[in-house]
């Protein structure tokens, strides 16, 4: 059982900022797993008056505040057009509506979850985390780095043209997946983004040329295996290293022959 | 701390602690519609509507909900009474413990989309288990009760 | 008889009112609108609240334990330990005495034998307190070696219950000096004899797991002291005179002194037929004199709850070419955990309600058991009790075979299936009064379109379509024991009060005890009202379990309608000067046949308090010599991923006999619930413990139920029978329907794959791991 001694409603970035230096601050994401935990809480700090919910469509990027939830995700209009659905299919098995309408994507990417769904969308994609002190930087590069006491404004995509594919494997629909897999092609690069491996999604690039040719059944197939190869997979309540490896290469084909239109 | 919210169309000003869960709240206030099923977020049963929208009273601060305007099953009796009676009809009800989330839900879903399918109602009450049911009654009841609507001549929630 | 029966089955039932009619629940709309009915709503809000500390260890002797940090926390009331309780052992099975299952628990041990075991008992004004003591008691354990593996705990050295008072009521053929709670073997005819001519032997061991009821309102009880000074108890029970003794032989006053009451249930499905938590908030009410309440979390209730016993089935079945099954051999081995609970007897229904499905060519039949303890969570009842197990075990090599033989599985049950009239030699002689399981066969078939999906289809893509089909059994009641009662009075108005002792826990009993009552009494259902369950005011009923309720407690309100009609005769009969003889009843009057004299019901009852000597109530009891079995027949279509090893159940069909079925509605509901539990448990309902014999589903988040998107279109379709032991010719329903899918989804994955898999559940890993491994050995093979 978490026990909180404050809450408080940041009325300034600058502020929220200063409260989280102290060891003892938590910023407030969705409140799903910080509920769970057993943990003492001196400060909790809710961004929820600063405007972090929005997401705002520019002409060259969308602009995801870090309050915005999932549900707000998988339902804007632009965002789905712009993904061909890939970011409502890769959230709308996330547990239930009412989940989705709290759950946040700024909770989501700052907890850089081995399971996230969002992550592994997100990273299929050119996005860009905004922290508060950190500024601007890529989401790769953000994935990798240790929690720190920065805060995570809002998350940026640029609107580069391209396609994507969202697939997941669950066990049970509405279970955590078994395995992620986003596949995009943007200005010709293709990635692969893999997740639930059960560690945290990574991406995969066409670093061999495989695809530099196009996506054909053979092709797909190549880069299929070399994905399978280079992601690597572990164990754990949900299965095993060896079928994730398989889901790795069945997902990746599929999702690419998908993104070739095939 | 002090938390101003209105529940059920009431407004209500108390002293809180920091770590009050909404649905412990709105028991204490007589809400006992709202029930606790799990303590990780995954089974829909404290479902309640904040703004309108359906969340997890067991992940929300109370404190977080002040501003904002909390709906139980207590405060839309009429609304749950257009539709529970179909699936009384289909024998769905059962225990019972999860009907409160799954109505609050069904109100949720049918405000945002009046006239849906199969497959949307399965999608936007995914989140409300159910161990008795089956599920397949409570979706003949809603099913039953959009059907006599339709032939009542009522366009899609033209009564709200 | 014969012949109406007959008539009956033929002509849909018509002269009936109330029965075979989609009544609605008495209490939907409350339940439907989430008005304030269960434990939680309905008491003291003041009252301690009690928490356990749990054991972290599998197998430990508590060597110190210190509660006075504890005790300074700010609220808290009182903290218990092994030190402070009763020493004599009792059982927390919800089962008529003397119980089958063995007096192996303390209100707390100081052998604490699973993760999960109570340690302590925390009382204290707030949660908030309970919990900040529960992290202050500080323990020293003497870690023992724990017995986690069900098949080494037979004669292990070490040994989960060494106590030298550890009690068997009944003889089951236990010895805790060998980890063993019951064992036995039945047989009939020469087993080895028939085997050796069969033409085909089949030996086949399957797995299942324990798994969970999860009943969506966890295991909860409110204790207080009453006006009198007698222990109040309001608990989430299937059992509430069970758990009247249960209490009174753990805490050790007298039954006088106890009474427990039953509010609405959220559910049981079994779990709350074993007194899981009663005894805790009791003792700390005995204690403190205060009001108490233990609310288990979800955590708790999957961990220390009363879960599937875990079974391993071995299947030996002898055939001939032709497909006739000749002979039966199927031992048990059955998990019980660390506590006795329901032990002895839910592995009896593993054989005992799964050979006699085959009983039309049988010739000879053996079901042996063992039943072990060990460090794991203790097993209890769960909806099917046994049945489930066995029917998974039986049904699927049946299917192997009929795929061996080259024979449609549905045929090779046509010929083999028992059928109405038979006497069923592995049930314990009784004959198939009511059975219907050939038409339920033709029924599925034709409804499902089995011809059509039976084939496997190629989907692309890597997908196949394929179709699976399974029959069940069940019983209704544990025959020569279950007490069902009735009592029916008649109220100034003209309306009945029903009082039972049966637990309405969802499944809506309440509701059809009053169409049987509406219907003897010539009323509308809504002209009674029913009351459950309360030991001080019902009268003695065994409890909703073992499909009982319908078919015992129903013929009680038979019976007690009956007697009140008589009883309303004779109160009539004395204003109007004759003899009770004189007076025939009609439902809402009463007249005397040759003056035509009438009066109302509503005079009688008015007359009954005046002056009267005459009570207007009856209370009736009923029990059965037999246990009429239903019976089922499921198929399951589903798409297979076999790259994924994704399974999508597409279609799920089902043709139930369960004699005449009192509200069809309920009836439907019933049978598509425990399909989906089914489903559950076959596909992705998984029991995991890690080497320490700690559970790794201790919550929803890991333990997955289906929800409404994982169970994919569902038909349920009923054939009638007329159980001429049973009321309206009704059998039961409530049990039964849980046992179809994990064999028909089985079978379809095989028809898919062309691999059985003996281990639940399913899961997609496992589906495609063992594809490869055949697909390695067909190449080896080639090679």
């Amino acid at each position: 059982m978490i026990t909180i001694q404050n809450y408080v409603q940041a009325e300034s970035l600058e502020e929220a900022y200063t409260l989280n230096q102290r060891k003892n601050t938590r910023i407030l994401g969705g409140m799903i797993w910080m509920k769970m935990e057993d943990t003492a809480v001196g400060t909790a700090v809710d961004l929820c008056r600063l405007g972090l919910d929005t997401i705002e469509e520019t002409e060259d990027q969308f602009i995801i505040g870090a309050m915005t939830t999932l549900r707000q995700l998988e339902l804007h209009p632009g965002l789905n057009a712009y993904t061909k659905g890939a970011a409502a299919c890769a959230v709308r098995d996330i547990v239930g509506v009412q989940l989705r309408n709290m759950a946040t994507v700024g909770g989501s990417v700052w907890g850089r979850f081995g399971f996230s769904d969002v992550l592994t969308l997100l990273l299929s994609m050119d996005t860009s985390v905004e922290l508060y002190k950190g500024g601007v930087i890529p989401l790769e590069q953000f994935s990798e780095m240790k929690k720190d006491r920065d805060i995570l404004v809002r998350i940026r995509i640029r609107k580069r043209p391209g396609q994507f594919v969202y697939s997941a494997m669950r066990n049970q629909r509405t279970d955590f997946p078994v395995l992620t897999c986003a596949l995009s092609q943007m200005d010709g690069e293709y990635r692969a983004v893999i997740g639930a491996r059960p560690a945290r999604a990574m991406i995969i690039r066409d670093e061999d040329g495989l695809l530099k040719d196009g996506i054909c059944e053979a092709s797909a197939e190549a880069f299929a295996s070399y994905a399978a190869q280079q992601a690597p997979t572990g164990s754990n309540s949900r299965a095993g290293a060896a079928y994730r490896t398989q889901l790795v290469h069945v997902l990746t084909r599929r999702g690419l022959l998908k993104l070739g239109g095939m | 701390m002090e938390v101003k919210l209105t529940l059920n169309g009431k407004p209500v000003t108390e002293q809180v602690e920091p770590d009050l869960l909404l649905i412990d709240f709105l028991r204490a206030h007589g809400c006992y519609s709202v029930k606790r099923g799990c303590e990780t977020s995954g089974c829909g049963l404290c479902t309640v509507l904040m703004d309108d929208r359906p969340i997890l009273s067991c992940s929300v601060l109370t404190v977080r909900a002040g501003g904002h305007s909390i709906w139980t099953l207590e405060g839309l009796q009429q609304e749950a009474e257009d539709f529970v009676g179909f699936i009384a009809d289909q024998g769905a009800d059962q225990c019972g413990f999860c009907n409160p989330g799954f109505v609050m839900n069904t109100i949720a879903l049918l405000r945002e989309n009046p006239d849906p399918t199969d497959d949307e109602i399965r999608a936007y009450l995914a989140g409300n288990l159910c161990r008795c049911s089956g599920y397949d009654g409570q979706l003949r009841g809603i099913r039953s009760y959009l059907e006599s609507r339709r032939q009542k001549g009522g366009s899609h929630g033209a009564e709200r | 008889m014969e012949q109406k029966d007959k008539e009956k089955r033929e002509q849909n039932t018509p002269e009936y009112k109330n029965i075979n009619r989609p009544v609605r629940k008495k209490d939907a709309m409350q339940l439907l609108l989430g008005k304030p009915v269960y434990m939680d709503d309905i008491t003291r809000r003041d009252a301690l609240v009690v928490k356990l500390l749990r054991s972290p260890h599998a197998n430990a002797i508590i060597k110190e334990i210190d509660t006075s940090i504890a005790m300074k926390v700010p609220g808290v009331v009182a903290v218990y330990t092994w030190q402070d309780v009763p020493g004599s052992r009792y059982t927390n099975a919800g089962q008529t005495y003397p119980e089958p299952s063995p007096y192996d628990r303390l209100i707390l041990d100081r052998h604490v034998r699973f993760v999960g075991d109570a340690v302590a008992i925390i009382a204290a004004e707030n949660e908030k307190a309970a919990l900040r003591a529960r992290k202050l008691i500080k323990v020293k354990y003497e870690v023992l070696e724990p017995v986690l593996d069900f098949r080494k705990a037979k004669d292990n050295p070490v040994l989960v219950h060494p106590e030298e008072d550890w009690y068997p009521p009944c003889p089951v053929g236990g010895d805790n000096r060998r980890n063993l709670v019951a064992s036995g073997v039945n047989e009939d005819g020469d087993v080895e004899a028939v085997m050796a001519d069969c033409d085909i032997v089949l030996d086949r061991t399957y797995h299942t797991k324990a798994f969970s009821q999860a009943m969506m309102e966890t295991f909860r009880t409110y204790t207080e002291l009453d006006a009198y000074g007698r222990l109040h108890v309001i608990s989430s029970t299937q059992i509430i005179f069970h758990c009247r003794r249960i209490l009174s032989h753990a805490l050790g006053i007298p039954k006088s002194r106890i009474r427990v009451e039953k509010p609405r249930i959220g559910g049981g499905f079994g779990a709350k037929q074993t007194a899981v938590c009663e005894v805790y908030p009791a003792f700390v009410t005995l204690q403190t004199g205060r009001p108490a309440k233990l609310i288990y979390t979800r955590e708790e209730s999957q961990i220390a709850g009363s879960p599937r016993h875990e079974m391993e089935i071995r299947v030996r079945l002898g055939a001939d070419k032709d497909g006739r099954i000749r002979c039966v051999d199927l031992y048990t081995l059955s998990n019980t955990g660390a506590y006795g609970e329901h032990g002895p007897t839910t592995v009896g229904l593993s054989g005992h309600k799964s050979i006699p499905l085959y009983t039309g060519n049988l010739e000879a039949y053996r079901f042996g058991y063992d039943v072990v303890y060990t460090n794991l969570q203790a097993a209890g009842a769960y909806r099917g009790y046994g049945a489930t197990q066995g029917i998974y075990a039986l049904e699927t090599t049946v299917n192997e075979l009929a795929e061996q033989l080259g024979i449609d599985p549905t045929r090779i049950r046509d010929i083999n299936m028992v059928k109405e009239g038979m006497i069923m030699p592995a049930y314990y002689n009784e004959p198939a009064n009511a059975c219907a399981l050939d038409r339920c066969m033709e029924h599925c078939r034709q409804m499902f379109g089995w011809d059509e999906k039976y084939p496997v289809r190629d989907m692309g893509n890597g997908k196949v379509r394929a179709a699976g089909v399974a029959m069940a059994m069940q019983g209704s009641a544990i025959s020569h024991v279950d007490v069902g009662s009735a009592t029916i009075k008649l109220a100034e108005d003209g309306s009945y009060n029903l009082i039972i002792g049966a637990a309405d826990m969802g499944t809506g009993c309440d509701t059809i005890l009053a169409q049987m009552a509406a219907e003897y009494m010539d009323c509308d259902v809504d002209n009674v009202v029913v009351f459950g369950a309360d030991t001080d005011v019902s009268p003695y009923d065994s409890g909703s379990y073992a499909s009982s309720t319908t078919y015992v407690t129903g013929k009680a309100v038979e019976k007690a309608c009956a007697q009140l009609k008589e009883k309303i005769c004779t109160i009539a009969a004395e204003q109007m000067n004759c003899d009770p003889g004189e007076i025939v009843f009609e439902g809402k009057q009463v007249r005397r046949m040759n003056t035509k004299e009438t009066m109302t019901l509503e005079d009688i009852a008015y007359k009954s308090q005046s002056f009267s000597t005459h009570a207007a109530q009856a209370t009736a009891s009923h029990s059965s010599p037999v246990s009429p079995p239903p019976f089922m027949v499921g198929m399951v279509e589903i798409e297979l991923d076999k790259e994924t090893g994704q399974v999508t159940v597409l279609d799920y069909m089902a043709v139930v006999d369960c004699g005449i079925p009192i509200n069809p509605a309920l009836a439907r509901i019933q049978a598509e619930g425990g399909i989906v539990q089914g489903i559950g448990h076959t596909l992705f309902e998984d029991v995991l413990y890690d080497e320490k014999g700690r559970p790794m589903g201790s919550s929803f988040m890991q333990y997955r139920l289906p929800t409404r998107l994982d169970m994919g279109k569902l038909r349920v379709e009923f054939e009638r029978s007329y159980e001429p032991t049973g009321p309206f010719g009704a059998k039961s329903i409530g049990e039964i329907v849980i046992n179809t899918p994990a064999p028909a989804l089985t079978h379809a994955i095989y028809r898919a794959t062309g691999v059985w898999h003996r281990e639940l559940p399913i899961t997609p890993e496992k589906i495609v791991m063992a594809n490869r491994r055949k697909n390695d050995e067909i190449s080896k093979g080639a090679e």
